[in-house]
């Protein structure tokens, strides 16, 4: 970010809070909070459960509104860049129509949007080879698994090739095999888009191995209480986290960062430090 | 079963190592049709030996049955079982080939109870759409503004407390009124009126519910792609509504066959099924097994009414897919 500022950001957070009003008091749901996630940036949210994580996405994606602050999507307002389709978003539950097929539930932005049948239908192909689902477009969502659903989901939140990527715990419901194979396929259709993901998890390896850097949130009101950059991603490219990283000693230092400012909150700066992996 | 795996082969080495979870259905198809074909066969049978019971049992009690029927204190708990009251389940049968009257001319009775059957089924064909048109604009609107649902839902309940058919001749004698230009209102129109007022009440109910029914995120998906009203209407709402709207639509049916024979009854149309009921019923003493030809073609109208919208219902079968597996 050093570099002449050529790129907007994707995401820019300003002094953001929210506090819902409800019938037995008000919520601080989040305190100040500024946050910038440049283009082709993939950054995990996380925090203890109730901390805000999905109410700041969802203020990115213009669901709700600040109470105060400014949140801006590519230098628009985040109503302007709803309204432009800057976005996909997936969220926990797959949320696929259930009386479409996959196809069809992939069709669905593109028909609203008014794409030519011509080009939705190379679209979709085109989508469902990315997601592994080429033949699978007949079926209905009920005729498929859990991480199926899913990956259809993430067809739909790609189809408009957007610049940005919100998903809030998108493996959530998935065993932890198929979890693993998903957060591969999103490093690779990441990489492919080069699209900007903000991701909401709970997951310290999943935020690790998939992001360039980590939001630790803190709960009640949620404020940001650190920003760990992950090495991995600063020099190497996206597509090279195989699973072999997995493995990796590095990867148990991020990890390890992680946890520690998610529990301990000790205030020293960003990035591993050699702590030993245990 | 486990799926092909063909369709990853082309792919690069990252996409290589992935491999998909395994689905409940692999290409070779869940066994689901000839499942629902042989529950279809099972309905018709039981519905066939419901039948064939219900004869039984008229015989069986006609037979063993006192000819002054069984009667407790002053009330009269099962009928006579002469021939005047039950007819055999044969002569009912058989009279329905016979000519209506004794005239040389006169057509079959089925044919005569038919011809009515058909002219009533048009009238509460009529009284549907119409009930259909203002159950779901009624719901549209209730659903789009919530104060709407507070102001019209009750008088809506309300309105089918009043007993339309008891003020029959009324509606008929206002609409005699009716004349707009070349429009005039004819008698049938009441009858479809009568009708739909009895159909519009489970359709606005059930469309309500339906429109009602989306998940959050559903909606709040259709939001993210910024669509606007009509299309969440059309791509979200109606959709969603089928399921609910599906047995309203049939209730409908019923109800407005039903209304449509009380209300030719009460306002004494002409050519229609409830007006040789009452014709035939007055013969009843000296023919009493051709009272009973209009009493099965009601029934008859009311099930292939129902049955016409049970048809709809199978081609918007996908519509009442969940999410989940089931
Ligand atoms: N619509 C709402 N009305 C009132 N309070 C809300 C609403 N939505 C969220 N909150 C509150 O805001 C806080 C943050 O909620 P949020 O859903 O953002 O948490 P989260 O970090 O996503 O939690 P989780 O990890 O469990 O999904 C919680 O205390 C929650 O009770
Ligand atoms: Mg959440």
């Amino acid at each position: 970010m050093s570099e002449p500022v050529t790129q907007v950001a994707a995401v820019e957070v300003r002094g953001v809070d929210k506090v819902f009003e409800t019938r037995s008091g008000n919520v601080q749901a989040l305190e100040p909070i500024d946050l910038t996630v440049a283009a082709g940036e993939f950054v995990s949210l996380i925090g203890p459960s109730g901390c805000g994580k999905s109410t700041l996405m969802r203020l990115v994606a213009d669901l709700d509104e600040p109470t105060a602050g400014t949140v801006e999507v590519f230098g628009k307002t985040s109503r302007r860049a709803r309204l432009d389709q800057e976005y996909g978003i997936a969220f926990q539950q797959a949320g696929l129509l259930p009386w479409r097929t996959v196809a069809g539930n992939v069709a669905l932005p593109l028909e609203l949007h008014g794409e030519a049948s011509a080009a939705r239908a190379s679209r979709i192909a085109e989508l469902l080879d990315m997601v592994g689902l080429a033949d699978f477009a007949d079926r209905y969502p009920d005729q498929l698994s859990g991480g199926m659903q899913q990956r259809v989901a993430i067809a739909r939140a790609l189809a408009e090739r957007p610049r940005l990527l919100l998903m809030d715990e998108p493996f959530g419901a998935l065993d932890e095999m198929t979890r693993e194979k998903m957060q591969t396929e999103l490093v690779r259709i990441s990489a492919e888009t080069g699209a900007a993901v903000v991701f909401v998890t709970h997951s310290i390896p999943e935020a690790v191995f998939l992001s360039d850097r980590v939001v630790v949130m803190s709960p009640r009101p949620g404020r940001i209480r650190e920003i760990v950059a992950m090495r991995l991603g600063a020099e190497a490219e996206r597509a090279e986290r195989t699973e072999e990283l997995r493995e990796e000693r590095v990867f148990f230092d991020m990890v390890t960062a992680v946890r520690e400012a998610l529990h301990g909150g000790s205030p020293i700066g960003t990035g591993a430090r050699g702590v030993e992996t245990r | 079963m486990r799926e092909t795996e063909s369709a990853r082969a082309g792919r690069g080495a990252s996409a290589a190592s992935v491999s998909r979870p395994g689905s409940r259905y692999g290409p070779g198809g869940p066994t689901r049709p000839a499942r629902r074909g042989g529950r279809r066969l099972a309905t018709w049978l039981w519905g066939l030996a419901g039948i064939v019971a219900i004869a039984l049992i008229w015989e069986v009690y006609k037979l063993l049955g006192p000819a002054d029927g069984v009667v407790i204190g002053d009330a009269r708990v099962l009928p006579r079982t002469t021939d005047l009251a039950m007819p055999h389940v044969w002569d009912m049968i058989a009279r329905l080939g016979e000519p209506v009257t004794r005239s040389a001319s006169a057509q079959p009775l089925w044919l005569v109870i038919v011809l009515a059957a058909l002219s009533t089924l048009g009238i509460a064909a009529v009284g549907w759409l119409v009930g259909l048109v203002v159950g779901v604009g009624l719901a549209l609107v209730m659903q789009r503004w919530r104060i709407a649902e507070w102001g019209l839902l009750p008088w809506i309940v309300l309105s089918q407390t009043v007993p339309l058919i008891a003020f029959a001749p009324v509606v008929k004698s206002w609409g005699s009124r009716v004349e707009i230009g070349a429009f005039e209102w004819q008698d049938w129109m009441s009858v479809a009126l009568i009708a739909s007022y009895l159909a519009f009440f489970p359709i606005a109910i059930g469309a309500l519910k339906g429109l009602q029914s989306p998940d959050v995120i559903h909606e709040e998906l259709m939001r993210s792609y910024a669509a606007g009203y009509w299309q969440t209407l059309v791509k979200l709402r109606f959709p969603a509504a089928v399921p609910y709207l599906l047995p309203a639509l049939r209730l409908g049916a019923a109800n407005a066959v039903v209304g449509a024979v009380v209300a030719e009854v009460s306002t004494g149309l002409q050519g229609g099924i409830g007006r040789i009921l009452i014709q035939f019923a007055g013969q009843a003493s000296g023919d009493p097994a051709k009272a009973w030809g209009p009493i099965f073609g009601a029934v008859v109208l009311g099930l292939v009414a129902a049955g016409s919208v049970a048809l709809l219902g199978v081609i918007l079968g996908n519509y009442r897919r969940t999410e989940e597996a089931s």
